[in-house]
């Protein structure tokens, strides 16, 4: 989003310092596009310069105060406006008066904490969430401010779980239909493979084929106001035709090619995205037989870059017994934090 | 950004399947079969009564093979009874044909043969559909229906077996 003030006199950019070696990630905005941007980690130093280019060269610019901001925000869609600010980091960059030429402003936001990923909710119109960053360059004026925005990407990064045991169960309808399903692990990251089987141990009804569904859940509020939204990532089938017993079917699904997030339990204590492997069973009726079964995401770092753990490792020492994931940080207890020049 | 590792897709070990169950008769026969329409009585107390017959290979049906004469009231009280008792959507059933049972039509109304054929298919997909059913199949009104002589209309509804056990979901 960029706003331009009236009669635009000047052009502002906002360059990050790394922008050749940063890498850029793809993120679906509100409307459904797909777009790239910077990508950060949690501690990582947001660094750059406010590039403010003078349309016509003679003439002067006033303003009452030029600064950068670094948000991190939460937005309510069912609440438009509802915004709420969980990192916000100023830096001035100029005391009131005038540019008479074109010129960049240097800026350095250190070590930031970034404790969500950025993500935007499933349905616009309805109960859901966003987490969403960026920089904001604002000239403050008399009339009105001229305003410039960056988004950037943030993804939170975890390690291989210790415990990662895999989920097996006998599941049936008495008499009829009796399974033992299988999947090797519990926890996957977004680019693992599910392996599993299904293991047939009685079969009275005629099947016509099976599938299985991952399904993403989002939920919002707590207590009474619970909200969930569902939805169907993606359907693969298994099998096609009618099992007996003592048949095993064979489970090998690759997540790369779906749209998927991390886990997120909680945000807040008030937001939470949680992803489901269902398996369907359909009879010649149409008749559809389910079970679901909760598998938990988790995004893997790429090969270790030195620079970006150095920064991670002094972010934790530094933030280490203040914070915990899930508490709100007010603008106001952050003011420690801003550098004012 | 790749891998250095593949990812392990080999599949989990299973049991082979026992040659017996591989090539033997599967456990799920039914079939029912309805037919031979016939119409019963005279003038204005006719009515049709068809033939169902079941065979199938189910041990939740007491008879593997039965032979029954219903009436299309006996269809709408097995409907009504499994609407009332049991968590199923039950399927329609083909109409009621009212207009055919006012007099001055041209020709037999409700005993004309083509209505009777399609009034026959519908009876058998209803039947076919709702026997299938693993929630019906607990119901002992569809036993009464399938495999007695005559629906006793003032029997106590019930389940005949136990019901679906927890942690699946059968959904019509």
């Amino acid at each position: 989003m960029s706003f331009f003030g009236f009669g635009q006199s000047v052009e502002v950019e906002i360059l990050l310092n790394d922008a050749e070696s940063r890498k850029r990630a793809e993120h679906k905005t509100e409307d459904g596009k797909k777009e790239k941007y910077f990508l950060f980690y949690d501690g990582e130093t947001v660094s750059g310069k406010v590039s403010l280019a003078l349309k016509n060269p003679n003439k002067r610019l006033e303003h009452q105060g030029i600064k950068i901001e670094f948000i991190g925000q939460i937005e309510l869609y069912y609440d438009r406006g509802n915004h709420h600010e969980f990192v916000s980091l100023v830096k001035d960059l100029a005391r009131p008066g005038e540019i008479t030429q074109s010129q960049a402003f240097d800026f350095e936001f250190t070590h930031v904490e970034k404790p969500y990923e950025s993500y935007t909710g499933q349905n616009v119109k309805l109960r859901s969430v966003s987490y969403s960053y960026f920089l904001r360059a604002t000239i403050s004026r008399r009339l009105n401010d001229v305003v410039k925005e960056m988004d950037i990407v943030v993804h939170t990064l975890s390690t291989y779980p210790e415990l990662n045991s895999s989920i097996k169960m006998e599941v049936g309808i008495e008499d009829c239909l009796h399974i033992e399903f299988e999947y090797n692990k519990s926890k996957y990251h977004l680019k693992d493979v599910i392996v599993g089987k299904i293991y047939f141990l009685l079969v009275r009804i005629k099947i016509k084929h099976m599938e299985i569904d991952i399904i993403k859940r989002e939920t919002t509020g707590t207590g009474p106001n619970v909200y969930h939204e569902n939805d169907t990532i993606a359907k693969y089938e298994i099998m096609d035709g009618a099992p007996v017993r003592g048949e095993s079917i064979p489970i090998r699904l690759f997540l790369a090619g779906y749209e998927l997030t991390p886990t997120m339990r909680d945000i807040n204590k008030k937001f939470s995205v949680r992803y489901y492997l269902n398996l369907v069973l359909i009879d010649e009726e149409e008749r559809r037989y389910f079970k679901q079964q909760e598998v938990v995401l988790w995004r893997k770092g790429d090969i270790v870059r030195k620079s970006m753990s150095h920064q991670a490792a002094i972010a934790s020492q530094r933030f280490e017994g203040t914070t915990s994931l899930g508490e709100v940080r007010t603008p106001s207890q952050l003011s420690d934090n801003n550098c004012r020049q | 950004m790749s891998d250095t590792a593949v990812a392990d897709t080999r599949r989990l070990n299973s049991k082979p399947q026992d040659l017996t169950d591989a090539y033997g008769p599967p456990s799920n026969f039914l079939e029912i079969d309805i037919f031979n329409p016939q119409t019963v009585g005279v003038g204005r107390a006719r009515f049709t009564t068809y033939e169902v017959r079941m065979r199938t290979n189910l041990p939740i049906f007491k008879l593997k093979e039965s032979c029954v004469r219903r009436r299309y009231s006996d269809f709408e009280w097995l409907k009504n009874e499994l609407e009332r008792d049991s968590k199923i959507v039950v399927p329609p059933l083909p109409g009621k044909a009212l207009k055919r049972q006012l007099p001055f039509r041209g020709d037999e109304g409700i005993f004309e043969e083509s209505f009777i054929e399609e009034r026959r298919q519908g009876l058998e997909q209803f039947i076919n559909k709702i026997a299938g059913h693993p929630l019906a199949q607990n119901e002992r009104c569809l036993h009464m229906f399938l495999q007695e002589e005559a629906i006793d209309r003032n029997y106590v509804p019930g389940k005949s077996f136990s019901q679906c056990c927890p942690g699946w979901s059968a959904v019509a």
